[in-house]
């Protein structure tokens, strides 16, 4: 074979790859739509997240349908993150650079939620995470392009406080995932209480693998240790177990149990007449809400998908709304300008208004706080009462403390 | 804590036993027969609970509840087993001349097409079936309620354990598996119809498995991500019973879950003064398990050395590249040198191809000891993560500059891979793969559980690096020369006497012992610079992604080094570098393109498997060898 035949080869070689790398972006179009480039764990976390994406799709449409946002459309672009922060900040970087994103948001999982955190922070990109629950998004490694609309850990245990406070039982047993955010829960309810009843014992703790409780074990420890009440953090596949053994084996008889997430559909719906009658828990029971923004909401969304809607479709939906309501404030899609116009911003959701905090970023959207009941052979949330986030967040100057990170 | 209490868990323990047990015990048999390290075992399983929780209600409503639970366990055995059977006759037949592992690689296409055809099926919610009719109470025990499922759980395992003793010991079909576990190809040589039997035994233990996930039917609700969680369990039971043995599956199985058991018992304990919580142990009891039983018993509690099987030819000898392959590979090196210029039109050309330059070096490692070292490692990711920790946190904790923090990661990912690989390359075979498996499972999860020095499951983040490589292009291109470095020094030391050495060692321990290779020393050496530089590409991931978490270790990203040297091709240098270059490139675009992504990049993987048998450079060495007998014609 003759060189110039191998160069010729080889540079042909070179242009194929190239051209695989870098196909290229979307043209542009008249009217510069606003692009939101999002991420999420998608096929690890499929059955919060799909709701998720279909409230996303509901409010881009209505949004787009009234004109969008200064007369310029709304662009998700959605993307899955692999449920690790290795492919999310790839991703990320993706969505920048050849989407063209102006705003990124979404992350289901803390540690990946995070990681795109501190992305933001390092690119100087406005970040609205949707989802990822942990107090340090927006406490101890909060920064200044990130913000969060979910209520956090800590305002979830601090929401289930009344109660567990309320019930005055001194032996206290704890069962958790064995992840960030079973042990801050975990710690978070046990500094509560001893707060508000230092003479409480803690009797026992079951820190168990995410997605892998030995249910059976782990029922009988907690019912050997007699507690007479306990907070529970499984959710799940996990919880679903945790519950039947706990039933069969009456671990549970006469203990009072205080539980997070559990009235959420996505965890509760699957436990059908298994579901732990008795429990006080944190969830939406959108059956029962009878404002009419969550009417409204509602009925678009059975419209729309012919099923209800989950509190992954709420998540969703508020997230483009918080978004569609910060760059009108702003006045467009600036970075800087978006931060400061999310600061403070006010946005109408399916749960009534609610704002984003200037002083850590965390939305005071709130969550329902109802006891576990059957109807029609299904789990239901009875007496839920709105418990606005603002109420459960510790005050402005308090949380200057726990953010070092933050400029 | 009481004995009573003890006692009572260590009954439960025996419940969870069986269900360990027969996921482990078709995996064992498949194993035994075939060789191939089924990786679909978990989806076997997982579909097995699917379509039991499915078929159980729809056959309840005709025939009565009983007779539904019961006839939705015999029904998705019975299709969990035809699955398995229309798998290895459609797929795994026509892989059975490629090297080993390849088998692998197809079934962890099929875990992904599997995953995603579930979720199609299914949809995401998990479905919890129905109790057991007859058996939804419990019995008194000790003064504590023991389900009665657990106890028929208890009692299952030692009767498919006796079953399946009678079916290997007194039948033909028996008779015919433990040869073929023996000597396949003197079973094939005696005239046995080895694909028939094949078959068989594939459906089998594809059969038990379904079987296995579908008891679980009363206990547990079907969900999407049981094929991974089990798959590993399964795995370790195996490997601790002695590949092939059923009854060593059984006992492993019993210490397994008693183990666990045991840690969820004691709780929180005090020992001199600090208070531990014992059930934090059950994220690793048994990868500490497997630890200690193999570097105890190096094949496992009732285990025997394996026959060694040779299917197809024996590797041929790698040789240097051609003038033409260099042509291509320096074109390659221009390219990747120019990729900053290249992003100034496409900008995401450059951040994709910074990680096909980690995934390159990681891959290239991994391969050093895979290919001329013979050791497949199954825990490869070990080495990235210490590196990456490592870095990441001398970086942000000690503050240390960019080169020395990346150079700390690498001194950690020696360490690591000197004190693990000591121990691992004793062992041989799939004994060795597992080993470097369950040291990477105890990485993992103490970099998981230990919150102070790695963040815990958050990880750790804000580790960008300083000037010069702060800049896209400055942090590329130091990269790009750390890699190149080090894939100039392993093709340096293949091709040195110690590469030699090793590959000696590699096709026969015995000759190479007998003229005078120390071979354990000369692996030991090989595996800890495979870690060494493992930790130098998880090093440039830390900087690369500012951050770093525990999956960076998981046993996910171990396969995801695996899958990309099978698919680049084992015998080849370059093959680690284009599956690399190919799976990072695929996963990219898939992820994109389509909802369902697993199960298109099982789909593609599993093209080029069968398009190509001995991985991309082996497809590409075909392709040139026909080109040139076509010219010569």
């Amino acid at each position: 074979m003759r060189p110039s035949n191998v160069l010729r080869r080889a540079l042909l070689g070179a242009a194929l790859t190239t051209s695989l790398l870098a196909i290229p972006a979307l043209p542009a179009r008249a009217a510069e739509p606003i692009r939101i480039g999002e991420l999420n764990s998608y096929k690890a976390q499929p059955a919060f997240l799909d709701p998720y994406r279909k409230g996303m799709q509901l409010a881009v449409k209505q949004i787009n349908e009234a004109g969008g946002v200064d007369g310029r459309p709304l662009e998700l672009i959605s993307r899955d993150d692999g449920g690790n922060p290795g492919d999310a900040i790839r991703v990320a970087e993706e969505l920048v650079t050849r989407e063209g994103a102006d705003i990124i948001a979404g992350t289901f999982l803390s540690h990946v939620g995070l990681a795109v955190a501190d992305f933001a922070k390092r690119r100087k990109v406005f970040f609205l995470a949707a989802e990822p629950l942990t107090d340090k998004l927006t406490w101890a490694d909060g920064n200044r392009y990130t913000f969060r609309l979910r209520p956090s850990t800590y305002m979830q245990v601090a929401m289930l406080m009344p109660a567990a406070i309320g019930v005055k039982r001194k032996r206290w047993a704890i069962v958790y995932p064995n992840y960030e955010y079973g042990q801050s829960a975990a710690e978070t309810f046990k500094t509560l209480l001893r707060a508000a009843q230092p003479d409480v014992e803690f009797v026992a703790e079951q820190a168990t693998p995410l997605g892998k409780v030995d249910a059976g074990p782990v029922a009988q420890a907690l019912a050997d240790a007699k507690p007479d009440a306990v907070f529970n953090v499984l959710f799940g596949p996990d919880l679903a177990k945790f519950v039947r053994e706990a039933n069969t084996r009456g671990a549970l008889e006469g203990t009072f149990v205080v539980s997070l997430l559990s009235g959420e559909p996505e965890y509760l719906d699957p436990l059908k007449d298994e579901a732990p009658v008795g429990w006080v828990v944190t969830g939406y029971p959108w059956y029962s809400i009878t404002t009419p923004e969550h009417q409204a909401f509602l009925t678009a969304y059975v419209d729309a998908y012919g099923e209800p809607p989950r509190l992954g479709s709420i998540v969703g939906y508020t997230t483009i709304r918080s978004i569609a309501a910060g760059v009108a404030k702003a006045g467009g899609t600036d970075t800087e300008k978006l931060v400061d116009a999310f600061a403070g911003l006010e946005v109408d959701g399916p749960f009534g208004p609610f704002t984003y905090r200037a002083s850590d970023h965390q939305a005071t959207i709130g969550a329902f706080v109802g006891t576990l009941a059957l109807r029609d052979g299904q789990g239901v949330m009875v007496a839920p009462v709105y418990v606005d986030g603002a109420s459960v967040l510790p005050s402005d100057a308090e949380v200057r403390k726990l953010r070092p990170a933050a400029d | 804590m009481s004995l009573d209490s003890l006692l009572f868990q260590a009954v439960n323990g025996l419940a969870s036993a069986s269900g360990l047990f027969l996921v482990a015990a078709g995996l064992s048999v498949i194993f035994g027969v075939t060789r191939i390290v089924n990786m679909a075992h978990g989806s076997f399983y997982m579909l097995g609970l699917y379509i039991a929780v499915t078929l159980a209600p729809l056959l309840g409503e005709h025939l009565g509840g009983a007779a539904g639970f019961w006839g939705g366990i015999a029904g998705a055995t019975l299709a969990v087993a035809l699955l398995g059977a229309a798998v290895e006759r459609v797929l795994l037949r026509r892989l059975y001349n490629a090297p080993e592992l390849y088998q692998l690689l197809a079934t962890f296409a099929l875990l992904l097409i599997i995953n995603d055809a579930a979720l199609f099926l299914w949809g995401p919610e998990d479905i919890l079936g129905p109790r057991a009719p007859g058996l939804s109470g419990s019995v008194e025990l000790l003064g504590r309620r023991l389900p009665q499922y657990d106890v028929f759980l208890a009692l299952i395992g030692p009767v498919v354990l006796v079953g399946l003793h009678l079916l290997l010991t007194r039948t033909r079909f028996g008779r015919l598996i433990r040869a073929a576990t023996q000597d396949r190809e003197m079973v094939a040589a005696l005239g046995i119809n080895e694909a028939l039997l094949f078959t068989a035994v594939f459906a089998l233990g594809a059969g038990i498995a379904g079987f296995g996930g579908a008891l679980q039917m009363a206990r547990e609700p079907a969900s999407l991500s049981l094929d991974l969680s089990v798959l590993g369990e399964a795995f370790v039971v195996v490997v601790v019973g002695g590949m092939g043995s059923i009854k060593g599956a059984y006992l492993a199985a019993v210490l397994v879950a008693e183990v666990k058991a045991l840690c969820t018992a004691l709780g929180v304990i005090e020992i001199a003064g600090y208070t531990f919580n014992m059930s934090w142990l059950t994220l690793v009891a048994e990868f500490l398990v497997m630890a200690v039983v193999l570097v105890l018993r190096p094949h496992g509690l009732f285990g025997r050395a394996l026959a060694a099987t040779k299917a197809g030819e024996a590797e041929p000898p790698l040789l240097p590249l051609d003038r033409r392959g260099r042509a291509l590979v320096l074109a390659a090196i221009l390219l990747f040198a120019a990729m900053p210029l290249i992003g100034m039109f496409f900008r995401y050309a450059p951040v994709l191809a910074l990680d096909m330059v980690i995934a390159a070096l990681f891959a290239a490692s991994l391969h050093f000891v895979m290919g001329p070292g013979g050791m497949a490692s199954f825990g490869h990711a070990a080495y990235f993560g210490l590196g990456a920790y490592g870095t990441a946190f001398a970086a942000t904790q000690l503050g240390l500059s960019t080169p020395l923090a990346f150079a700390t990661g690498i001194g950690t990912a020696a360490a690591g891979a000197a004190l693990f690989g000591w121990f691992c390359v004793r062992l041989e075979g799939v004994y060795f793969t597992m080993l470097t498996l369950a040291f990477a499972q105890i990485v993992w999860s103490i970099v998981y559980q230990w919150e102070d020095v790695t963040g815990g499951s958050n990880g750790l983040f804000g580790v960008w690096p300083d000037w010069p490589f702060d800049s896209r292009a400055g942090l590329y291109l130091a990269a790009l020369a750390v890699a190149l470095g080090g894939l100039a020094l392993l093709r340096r030391i293949v091709f040195a006497p110690f590469g030699l050495a090793l590959r000696a060692g590699r096709d026969s321990r015995l000759r190479a012992e007998a003229s005078g290779i120390p071979v354990a020393r000369v692996r030991w050496l090989s595996f800890a610079l495979a870690g060494t530089l493992c930790g130098a590409a998880g090093g440039l991931f830390a900087f690369a992604k500012g951050s770093i978490s525990p999956e960076a270790i998981s046993v996910g990203r171990s396969i995801d080094g695996l899958v990309m040297v099978l698919l680049g091709g084992v015998q080849s240098l370059m093959g680690p570098l284009l599956g690399a270059g190919a799976f990072t490139l695929l996963q990219d675009t898939v992820m994109r393109e389509t909802d369902y992504w697993r199960a298109l990049l099982g789909l593609v993987i599993l093209v080029l498997v069968l398009l190509f048998p001995f991985g991309i450079a082996g497809g590409l060495r075909r392709v040139a060898r026909l080109r040139r007998a076509g010219g010569a014609r």
